[in-house]
């Protein structure tokens, strides 16, 4: 597991980040969310020891991160880049051999990914000769190559289609299955929301809701749910308990401010004719966020 | 999922500085060998110097050229004992005239016995007095030189320019490189990807040393072509007179081209953008120029020799020159390279401190007080 833990950075006097703790643990794909200028991408490159910290520490598996530790990173910067004029292939096993891999390794591990990612075709083309979303590809390479222990990427799906998005998934999703925890980085909500079992939400260098995707959506429900009825549901309004938040003909949303309110709202419902629809509305990530960063 | 598990996972041991700074130095290399721009105007360099060598050999021989006179009876004795002189013996005084004026020969030689003329010998010549041939037939008297060693002017004139040129050109142009690459990996950003791997330090280290091969390499292919170029001219006299001062040359260029480096790498990396290395690294640039001046228009001023001969920027140029005029004593080049290894440490700390403390900050120029502190 990796545990970031109050860390504290400003720049010239502008503090950045405040007190950020969270984990991000083995096998799954936690996502980080925020807005521009909320920190994520210095607390990324603090926990890749590009930048250090004012105080607090990143642990991994409960030892202090050192240079020798970070280099089973993977890390994707959000400034993307590669040498313009070195080929896809050399380059991505140039990085492999900083890592530490055997030139043969780094060759071999670098064919594979860059073959699983599609660009096999283009192994030894100049990397400035390829389009944006296949520089992208070859960045993702980069990270992937000398098969990291952790996953640091921040905003890895920018900049690609929704064929090449899948694609990195799938690259992202193994890596997960094989136990590396993975953190990324989006201002993407729906992506986020769709791909991460865990997300970490920070405004302003302070973090405001981490957790498990599913269990944050339950803490920030308000018991909300929408009826579909075939018929008025006008009657709503009149029920003890409940406030409606919409009311459209057929279909109302309200609040109930106990269960047993609900459930006397599904019962007179079947009575007003046939119910289609009686679920709980469970919020957004967007909802969350917003209302998380207010 | 099955096309991921013929990937291997790094080593836990990981690479030794060494390796790393071997790998960036390599690629620095390997890079630059392939650019064509390098390869071409590398060749052109060598050509050139060959090219100046052997026409220097050439026309130092053709000063031995002699001058063709006609010759009338024993008059020819006379022209035989000069070496500069090539006698071509005709029967009568009339004849020797009649070639005087068509041209065919310098001047004549006759015999003359009247009783003012000690010499023996009469010239006759068409339109102005040969003197050459005067002299070739005239006897001087030996000359002793008090100082012996000393080189002529004109000869320390030529290798101050050499020694100038040479440095001026091979520390512009891999201090150039060398800026172009450190601002190359922060304008493409690949650096911070390079940061997260390995130290900064073996960074720098692999950027300097990469580029300090490629600048030595070139200045020693150059003292081997001129070395031969004079072997292969008969000019081993120049040879041996130069020699010890080109050894020496080639290893002050060693390390006063590392501490260059370092400094045209720190001063690069307060930038952000190829169009501002030229203004960012101006000062190294003066660094570069002022020793390559001053031996031109100093280098027969052994006071100012003197004193580039320990400065450390310019000692690469100044020692070896006093070394060639032979004013220096032989302890001398070894103590002024102790100053510039000097030097040279204490730059790299700096510089190293300046780089890595600039290369995440993109836009703007960074300030080089900043940079030093690290805010």
């Amino acid at each position: 597991m990796l545990e970031v833990s109050h860390i504290t950075k400003s720049f010239g006097g502008r503090q950045v980040l405040t007190d950020v703790s969270f984990t991000v643990s083995p096998g799954r794909l936690t996502g980080f969310v925020g807005g521009n200028g909320a920190g994520k991408t210095t607390t990324m490159r603090i926990i890749l020891g590009v930048l250090s910290a004012d105080s607090g520490s990143v642990s991994l598996g409960g030892e202090r991160l050192d240079a020798d530790s970070r280099r089973l990173f993977g890390y994707m910067p959000e400034e993307r880049g590669l040498y313009p004029k070195m080929r896809v292939l050399e380059q991505v096993v140039y990085l492999a051999r900083l890592h530490g891999l055997s030139a043969r390794e780094a060759t071999a591990n670098a064919t594979a990914l860059l073959e699983q990612l599609g660009l096999g075709e283009r192994l030894n083309d100049a990397v400035e000769t390829l389009s944006l979303g296949n520089q992208q590809r070859a960045q993702i390479a980069a990270a992937l190559v000398h098969e990291p222990r952790v996953l640091v990427l921040d905003e890895p799906f920018s900049g690609l289609d929704p064929m090449a998005v899948e694609v990195v998934l799938t690259v992202l999703k193994q890596r997960a299955a094989m136990g590396v925890p993975v953190l990324f980085s989006s201002h993407q909500l729906d992506i986020v929301e769709r791909l991460c079992d865990d997300v970490v939400v920070i405004a302003d260098g302070i973090i405001r809701a981490a957790g498990p995707r599913e269990k944050l959506r339950e803490e920030h429900s308000r018991n909300v749910t929408e009826l579909l009825l075939d018929g008025d549901t006008g009657w709503v309004r009149d029920m003890p308990g409940v406030t409606v938040l919409d009311f459209d003909g057929g279909y109302a949303l309200f609040e109930a401010e106990d269960e047993a309110a609900r459930q006397r709202v599904l019962n007179q419902a079947l009575c007003h004719g046939a119910v289609v629809d009686f679920a709980r509305q469970r919020p957004s990530l967007t909802e969350i966020f917003t209302e998380v960063v207010r | 999922m099955s096309t991921t598990t013929n990937t291997r996972p790094a080593k836990t041991s990981g690479p030794t500085l060494q390796q790393v700074t071997a790998l960036v130095a390599g690629r620095e290399i390997t890079m630059r060998l392939r650019s064509k721009s390098f390869l071409i105007s590398t060749a052109i360099l060598l050509l050139g110097v060959l090219a100046s060598v052997v026409i220097g050999g050439f026309q130092s021989q053709q000063g031995v050229d002699r001058i063709t006179v006609a010759v009338v009876g024993s008059a020819e004795r006379a022209v035989a004992d000069s070496e500069a002189l090539e006698a071509q013996s005709v029967g009568t005084e009339d004849e020797a005239r009649e070639l005087v004026r068509s041209g065919e020969v310098e001047a004549a030689v006759v015999p003359d016995n009247s009783a003012d003329n000690g010499t023996g010998v009469l010239v006759i010549a068409d339109d102005a007095p040969p003197v050459d041939v005067v002299q070739a037939l005239s006897l001087t008297p030996p000359v002793e030189l008090l100082d012996d060693s000393a080189e002529s002017p004109f000869l320390a004139y030529l290798v101050a320019l050499a020694f100038g040129l040479v440095f001026f050109m091979s520390a512009m142009t891999f201090g150039a490189t060398i800026a172009q690459s450190v601002v190359e990996e922060k304008q493409t950003r690949v650096v911070e990807i390079l940061m997260s791997t390995v130290p900064v330090r073996a960074l720098l280290a692999g950027k300097v040393i990469g580029n300090s091969v490629l600048a030595f390499g070139q200045i020693a292919l150059i003292a081997v072509i001129a070395t031969i170029g004079l072997l292969v001219t008969e000019q081993t006299p120049l040879l041996s007179a130069v020699g010890p001062a080109v050894l020496w040359f080639v290893v002050f260029f060693l390390f006063g081209f590392v501490l260059l480096a370092a400094l045209f790498a720190a001063t690069a990396s307060l930038v952000s953008r190829q169009e501002d290395v030229g203004a960012v690294t101006s000062p190294v640039t003066m660094l570069v120029m002022i020793p390559y001046f001053l031996v031109i228009l100093f280098n027969d001023n052994s006071t100012v020799l003197g004193i580039m001969s320990y400065v450390p920027f310019s000692a690469p140029v100044g020692m070896p020159m006093r070394l060639f005029l032979g004013e220096a004593q032989w302890w001398e080049p070894i103590a002024s390279l102790l100053i510039l290894l000097a030097t040279t440490a204490v730059t790299i700390v700096i510089g190293s401190r300046i780089y890595s403390n600039s290369l995440l900050r993109m836009g703007g120029r960074v300030k080089l007080m900043d940079a030093l502190r690290g805010r």
